[in-house]
This record gives structure tokens, C-alpha cells and sequence, in this order.
């Protein structure tokens, strides 16, 4: 249970945050809140996600990053007494909405995580599962998307020779490849990344890195990292959430050099604590 | 928290402010070989620029050796980034208080020319625009640095009106000419680290506010 506590000259401390204010942002979400049970672990939200640029999460553990990646794509609703209070637009559509599919919904919203949780299937059958549960059948066009969702997450060349092979047979790198060329697959608008490359050696996640640099022209997405260089290389704009608050979002440049706000600078230079 | 970043920090600030004192006392000394002919004293500061150069480099390596270890963000990467422009700018006016000795060793070897007016003016002024400059620097003192920049123009009219001054002992008489152009140098030199001290405090603009206002310093500086 994550339990949060704040003194007044913290609350104090805190002022609302106003994000730049966007055109068209692909999510768009306006004070929102989201209980544990009776604990509220994100207070007033808001904050526009643009389409096709990277967005970094970072805080201290416990700050709620998580909780709002998967509130985006109501990963949340499995976990019983958690509720969500506010509005989460992704278009224009409210995501809580009553007409909401969220089986499409997660369609559209992929989700990558800490750890790599490939089926214990074959690395075809991986890539393959979302399109067969939406139907598709046809050998040559599942072929064609698998070696295009392999090639985006740049895997292909390392296994096309073992499409067949179990996918757990490959390495934490490779698994967490797979699993972004699933989250593809199925031609989703929106990638959520929550540590991706947290469990990754160095290697791989400058692999992961490189690959969110090129997934950005085709996708939105919003990653959750504790590695503040890692956001600092791969995100446009960076958000620093602080006990359930967002604190400062902006463009990441300004955030790594010059953020407006002492907590964010306390943070991003390891004063924090 | 006290991090250990901190104490890498400190110790910087330790040797930018070792190199601030030895470049304050090598435009002192220059000023002074040069209104009192001392070509002893000139060639003083001119055997210990070595040793700035030196400071340098040493400088130079440990703020490189904290970008690769530490990779400093915010304020912290401001530090390291304003400690390698102060440095360049600090060898520089060492560099420059070394030819305005090797200026006066010349003009020692001359008949005195008449004085010239705004020369020691300038000199001071250049002098105390250094020294403020590196107390910014010390400080984090935003206001004392632009206070610092607008006193760059003042400079730049001392140094016209010495040259005019000098220009004019070389219309009356041809035998000045050696020495007055000689001099000339020695004003701009001063102007030189004049300029020296401006870029060092819009650095230090740049590491407590986060604002680049070179080339605009002067409006940036009216601003306030």
C-alpha cells in the first residue's frame, strides 16, 4: 500500500503546474486524481502528451510515474479498489469514458515493461498472438506484419533464421525487442514504457534507447525511467512527478539544465533525500 | 544531502579561485612595472605566466574528468560548464597582463613620454572589473556581474580618449611615435581584459539564472 503523507510547507512547495500549453496534444489529461483504495496516490494531474515525441516520467520511487503510465491505458482497473477520478483524453476521447472499449483501447495504448514477459511461445507465435486474437488469420499478411514489427523493433536480423525457436531461449534484451515488436504488431498510436530498460545491460539498453529515438516518428510514447540520463537522451519533454504531484513538465533541455523548480533541481542532481 | 559531487565542486572553486588570485596579481604587478618603469617586476609576470598556464590545464582536466564521471545536470552542469569559460578567459588576461610587460620593458629602453591622462584610469578600472568579476564569480552575485558588464562602455571610452591622447603626442612631435604606439597597445590590452572580466560575469549570469546573455549583454544589463 503506498501511503503519502504531505506536510503543508511541502504542499506549499508545490504550486500547480501549467504545461505548455499544446495544439493538438495526442493525450491530454486535466485533474486527475487516482485512489488506492481509501490512499490517493496521484493528486491533480494535468498534463498534455504531444503526438509523435518522447515523454519522460521521472521521479523517486513511489511517486505515482507508474500509476500514471498504466492509468493511461486503464491498466489500473485489474487492481481491485483502484479508481481513477478526473479526465484522461487521448483525441479528444475521454479513456474513462462509459463508451470505451479498453480492449481496443489497450490496442491502441501498447505497454512495454520492467521485465521482459514474452510468452513461452515461439518468437513468431509472440508477435503473432495479438493479430489472432483480432482475427487474423492469413499466413502471408501475418508473415509480412511479424517481419515488419521485428524489423521496427530491430530484431529481425538476430532472429529470422529462429522465428520458430522459443522465445525464451533469448537474451533479457532480445525478449524486451520481442515484446516492443508484440506491442507493434498490432499497430498501436501509443507506446507506454515503464522502465524498459531498467533489467537491461548496458549494451541492450542502448539498443532500447536507439530504438525509442526511431519508433518516435510513427508513435507517441511516454516512458517511465529512473535513469535520469536515459531520459535525458531519449525523451523531447520530461515530467518530474514527486509524491503523486506532477512538479515540472517541460522541455527536457530546460529540465536537465535549467528546471524552474528547486525540487526538480534537487532531483535531477542527486541532492534529493 | 552532501554529495560527493559537492566536494569535487569545491575543489574547483578552489583552484579557478588559486588561478583569480595569481591573474589578479599579474595584472597588478604588469600595472605596476608599467607606471614605474620596473623592468625587474616586468619580467617577474612574465617568468610566472607559466605557472597560470599550468593552473590551466590542470583545471581544464579535473572539470573534464567530472563531466565523464559525474555527468552533472542542472546547476551542477552550469558549474562545470561556466568553470570552463571562466578558465579560457582567466589565462587570457594573464596572457595580456604578460604583453603589457613586455610593452613596458620596451618603453623602458625610451625617453618618458608625457603621461597620458586616462592610461592609469584604465589600467585600475580593467583591474577592478577583474576582481569584482571573480567575487561574482565566488558570490553567485547575478547583480554584482551585471554591474560589472555595464561598466564595460566606460572602458571602451578610456581607451578611446587614451589613444586620442596618444595620437595627438604623435602629431607633435615624430620622436613619440615608438613610445605612443607602444602605448596604444598597452590601452587596448586593458580594454582586452576588460572584456575578459564582461565575458566572465555573463557566465556567471548564465550558472545562477540559466540565461545566455552573451551578445545582448548590454541590454541584459540595462534590464536590471
Amino acid at each position: 500500500m503506498i501511503t503519502l503523507v504531505l506536510e503543508p510547507e511541502q504542499k506549499a512547495a508545490m504550486p500547480p503546474v501549467a504545461t505548455q500549453a499544446n495544439d493538438d496534444p495526442k493525450i491530454s489529461v486535466r485533474d486527475f486524481d487516482f485512489f488506492y483504495g481509501s490512499a490517493k496516490v496521484l493528486h491533480g494531474i494535468s498534463l498534455d502528451i504531444q503526438a509523435r515525441k518522447v515523454t519522460a516520467l521521472i521521479g523517486p520511487s513511489g511517486c505515482g510515474k507508474s500509476t500514471f503510465i498504466r492509468s493511461i491505458n486503464r491498466m489500473n482497473d485489474i487492481i481491485p479498489d483502484a479508481r481513477g477520478k478526473g479526465t484522461i483524453l487521448i483525441d479528444g476521447k475521454d479513456v474513462y469514458g462509459g463508451d470505451t472499449d479498453v480492449v481496443e483501447l489497450r490496442r491502441r495504448v501498447g505497454m512495454v515493461f520492467q521485465k521482459s514477459n514474452p510468452f513461452p511461445k515461439s518468437i513468431y507465435d509472440n508477435v503473432a498472438y495479438g493479430l489472432r486474437i483480432g482475427g487474423l488469420r492469413n499466413k502471408r499478411q501475418l508473415d509480412e506484419i511479424i517481419e515488419r514489427s521485428l524489423t521496427r523493433a530491430a530484431l529481425w536480423h538476430e532472429v529470422k533464421d529462429r522465428l520458430h525457436a522459443s522465445a525464451l531461449a533469448l537474451s533479457g534484451g532480445q525478449q524486451q525487442r520481442l515484446c516492443i515488436a508484440r506491442a507493434l504488431a498490432v499497430d498501436p498510436e501509443i507506446l507506454l514504457m515503464d522502465e524498459p530498460a531498467s533489467a537491461l545491460d548496458p549494451i541492450a539498453t542502448s539498443k532500447i534507447e536507439e530504438l525509442i529515438y526511431e519508433l518516435k516518428e510513427s508513435y507517441t510514447i511516454v516512458i517511465v525511467t529512473h535513469n535520469m540520463q536515459q531520459a535525458a537522451r531519449v525523451s523531447d519533454r520530461t515530467a518530474f512527478f514527486m509524491l503523486g504531484r506532477l512538479v515540472e513538465e517541460g522541455d527536457k533541455n530546460a529540465i536537465f539544465t535549467n528546471p524552474k523548480e528547486k525540487m526538480t533541481e534537487d532531483y535531477v542532481t542527486g541532492r534529493f533525500g | 544531502m552532501q554529495r560527493h559531487f559537492d566536494r569535487d565542486i569545491d575543489e574547483l572553486k578552489h583552484l579557478l579561485l588559486q588561478m583569480g588570485a595569481m591573474v589578479e596579481d599579474a595584472m597588478e604587478r604588469s600595472i605596476r612595472a608599467l607606471l614605474e618603469r620596473d623592468t625587474a617586476l616586468a619580467n617577474e609576470v612574465i617568468a610566472r605566466d607559466d605557472e597560470i598556464d599550468r593552473m590551466e590545464i590542470v583545471i581544464d582536466q579535473k572539470t573534464i574528468e567530472l563531466i565523464a564521471i559525474m555527468q552533472p545536470t542542472a546547476s551542477d552542469l552550469r558549474f562545470v560548464a561556466t568553470i570552463m569559460k571562466i578558465t579560457p578567459e582567466l589565462e587570457r588576461i594573464a596572457d595580456l597582463a604578460q604583453d603589457v610587460c613586455e610593452r613596458a620593458i620596451e618603453l623602458n629602453r625610451e625617453p618618458m613620454l608625457k603621461p597620458v591622462s586616462d592610461l592609469p584610469r584604465l589600467a585600475h578600472d580593467a583591474q577592478s572589473m577583474v576582481r569584482d568579476a571573480l567575487d561574482a564569480f565566488v558570490r553567485s552575485d547575478a547583480a554584482l556581474a551585471r554591474r560589472v558588464i555595464a561598466q564595460d562602455d566606460n572602458v571602451d571610452s578610456l581607451t578611446e580618449s587614451s589613444f586620442r591622447n596618444l595620437l595627438t603626442y604623435m602629431l607633435e612631435d615624430a620622436r613619440n611615435i615608438s613610445s605612443a604606439i607602444r602605448l596604444t597597445f598597452v590601452g587596448k590590452y586593458f580594454e582586452r581584459m576588460a572584456d575578459g572580466a564582461t565575458n566572465i560575469c555573463e557566465m556567471v549570469v548564465y550558472l545562477v539564472e540559466g540565461k545566455m546573455i552573451k551578445h545582448t549583454a548590454h541590454a541584459a544589463a540595462a534590464d536590471e
